[in-house]
């Protein structure tokens, strides 16, 4: 009974657990702030197990829609509508359960971890709200299958995360990268809507599998098309739109660092639904996808050779934010060139799948760092390079989480960055070996990189006496993260088969995902 | 007829545009953005809109009435852009508060 309702409604639970939290922790953090941390920490718990139940219930019966306010709750066409779907639909297929399951967990990892991280801090009770916020902004963005819906729940996302980087008020600074932030996504976000306006004015439609079955491709879709995915690619931090992201990444709290990094690959989701399931069908997969491995490429490069200069610890690691989401470009697209055409089954799938599974090794290895990071400056109090060294001496289990974590984003084995970023060479390779060459490079670079901070960090005479090992829970955040790394590195094919697989299969399948919400398909 | 309505929200957006990457007073940038968030929902309600219609309420004197759709979204988008509004103030207040001034080039100087 319970089991069934929880199976039945977890799209719907999945964004009113953490909702409903948000707006009472404060409530609850006016009389204990144990309790607050209790129910934080609880209500992104039972988030998890919903996307769990979500994602189990997603792999056996296939794609899950979720209509609000209709009785039965999969009822997409009510029989009197004339065939349009009216009410807000969640469409929860195999790619969106995964990247819900990325910014659960990433999200639960940051909330264990500022439990400690930010115990001296004033308005704390407003800081959990909006991580709350925040991780219902990301989990609506995946799961909803309706434009103005996405619309309003990037918003959501926008406005908190906004709010969080400039959480170290009494820093300058990261006030500054605040309203940056904050004014770059409001436009961005504007324009979305612009689109949206476009696109309902031509289709009478706002469900993103109505719009795609009508869509004509005249004039004004391209200029609604343009408009929206070159506002998200701005979003996930590709290149030419990139300047946000070393100001956002590099301010913010540890915690909030790597919930950035979900939060923008919520956006490349979004780049990634659309480019596939609203666009794909008319448009020119060979445009598209040169778009998006062009993008890939530029930002591999870049990011990567801006990374080498950096002294500051958070910022150097957010041009490897924006190098990595290169990669994701770059594998998924291939598989956009490649789509249609005989070249897909024999490596643009792999290509996919590779772009794919590096997303969430991303999520959980950038995360890692991110919280590495914001541990050596909870201890140390400084993030310039220059001014660290001999942390190995004191901060022993902070050591072995960065090690790990720099390894694997530099794709050594056994962790989970090698796996994935070895299913891109072989696939790119066969696309075109320059490609592949020039991943490769940016690899050696990432490790180049990553030496010179573990080195100037880590390595070295024991500078700071008193600095001792960071408090239980934010090594509980860390672990959380590493245990993913190290299974997923291990055993790629467990990851593979049950959630990039699906993943890439519904990514590339939009006439499926068409039919299962206008009906007539499984 | 509906084309004024379109072009004008056109040069809203525009001038909203021209404003954020132009201005270096951050009260203006938000102006600016301001401005682009009414040009959007004025072509989102002109594309509802139906020459001669009423508000889609059962009505014997009137046979057209307008599209509700846009006007719900309208009334959304127009809470986020006050929400939007209200945080990039806030943001403003904090700068002003630490840095003493609200001119871009001036912050720059003041910063690290």
């Amino acid at each position: 009974m319970m089991w069934d309702f929880l199976m039945h409604n977890s799209p719907a639970l999945i964004i009113a657990v953490p909702l409903f939290a948000a707006f009472f922790t404060p409530v609850i953090g006016r009389f204990s702030k144990k309790a607050m941390y209790a129910w934080v920490v609880g209500a992104m718990i039972f988030t998890e197990f919903l996307v769990l139940i979500l994602l189990y219930t997603v792999y056996t019966y296939g794609t899950q829609i979720y209509v609000f306010g209709a009785r039965p709750y999969s009822m997409a066409i009510p029989p009197d509508s004339g065939g349009i779907p009216v009410r807000i639909i969640f469409t929860v297929d195999s790619m969106s359960v995964f990247m819900a399951f990325i910014a659960a967990t990433v999200g639960l990892a940051g909330a264990i971890y500022s439990v400690a991280c930010e115990k001296g801090q004033s308005g704390q009770e407003k800081y959990y709200a909006l991580v709350l916020l925040m991780i219902v902004g990301m989990l609506g963005m995946v799961l909803t299958g309706d434009m103005f819906n996405f619309f309003v729940f990037l918003e959501i996302n926008s406005l908190a995360s906004a709010a969080l980087v400039s959480y170290r008020i009494n820093k300058g600074v990261s006030v500054e990268a605040a309203f940056k932030y904050a004014v770059v996504s409001a436009i961005g976000a504007l324009m979305i809507l612009f689109a949206i306006g476009i696109l309902y004015g031509e289709y009478d439609a706002l469900n993103m599998a109505m719009i795609a079955s009508r869509m004509q491709f005249t004039t004004l879709d391209k200029i609604a098309m343009a408009l929206i995915l070159v506002t998200l690619a701005m979003k996930c931090g590709s290149i030419p739109m990139h300047f946000w992201v070393p100001d956002g990444y590099g301010k913010a709290p540890g915690a909030i660092s790597a919930m950035l990094v979900a939060a923008s690959q919520a956006s490349l989701y979004g780049l990634f639904r659309m480019c596939f399931t609203v666009f794909g069908l008319a448009a020119s997969h060979i445009t598209l996808g040169y778009f998006l491995i062009i993008l890939g490429l530029i930002s591999m490069f870049v990011g990567v050779t801006m990374a080498l200069v950096q002294h500051d610890i958070k910022r150097l690691m957010a041009y490897h934010a924006v190098s990595q989401t290169g990669y994701m470009l770059l594998g998924v697209g291939v598989g956009l060139a490649t789509w249609g055409t005989p070249a897909f089954s024999q490596y643009g799938f792999a290509a996919m799948e590779g772009g794919i599974f590096h997303i969430i090794n991303h999520a959980m290895y950038k995360g890692l760092l991110f919280l590495t990071a914001g541990a050596v400056i909870y201890r140390v109090g400084t993030s310039d390079l220059n001014k660290m060294g001999g942390l190995a001496h004191s901060m022993k289990y902070t050591t072995i989480f960065f090690i790990i974590g720099a390894l694997s984003i530099a794709g050594i084995p056994p962790f989970n960055g090698y796996a994935s970023k070895l299913m891109i060479y072989e696939s790119v390779y066969q696309f075109n070996p320059l490609l592949a060459v020039i991943a490769m490079i940016v690899s050696i670079l990432t490790l180049a990189s990553f030496v010179k901070v573990f080195h100037s960090a880590f390595m070295g005479p024991k500078i700071y006496p008193d600095v001792k090992e960071v408090p239980k829970s934010m090594l509980a955040g860390m672990a959380i993260l590493t245990f993913f790394i190290i299974l997923f590195g291990i055993f790629p094919q467990l990851a593979i088969t049950y959630l990039v697989q699906p993943a890439a299969s519904a990514l590339a399948n939009p006439i499926g995902y068409i039919s299962r919400v206008l009906g007539g398909g499984p | 007829m509906i084309s004024i309505f379109y072009l004008a929200s056109l040069a809203l957006i525009a001038i909203g545009l021209y404003i954020v990457i132009s201005k270096k007073n951050l009260i203006k940038i938000i102006i600016g953005i301001n401005m682009m968030d009414v040009g959007v929902n004025l072509l989102l309600i002109s594309i509802g809109y139906v020459y001669g219609g009423t508000a889609p309420i059962e009505n014997a004197n009137y046979a057209k009435y307008v599209d509700p759709i846009p006007q719900a979204l309208v009334l959304t988008a127009i809470v986020i852009g006050v929400s939007v509004m209200a945080l990039a103030l806030t943001i403003v207040i904090g700068i002003y508060r630490k840095t003493g001034s609200i001119e871009l080039d001036e912050i720059l100087e003041v910063e690290e």
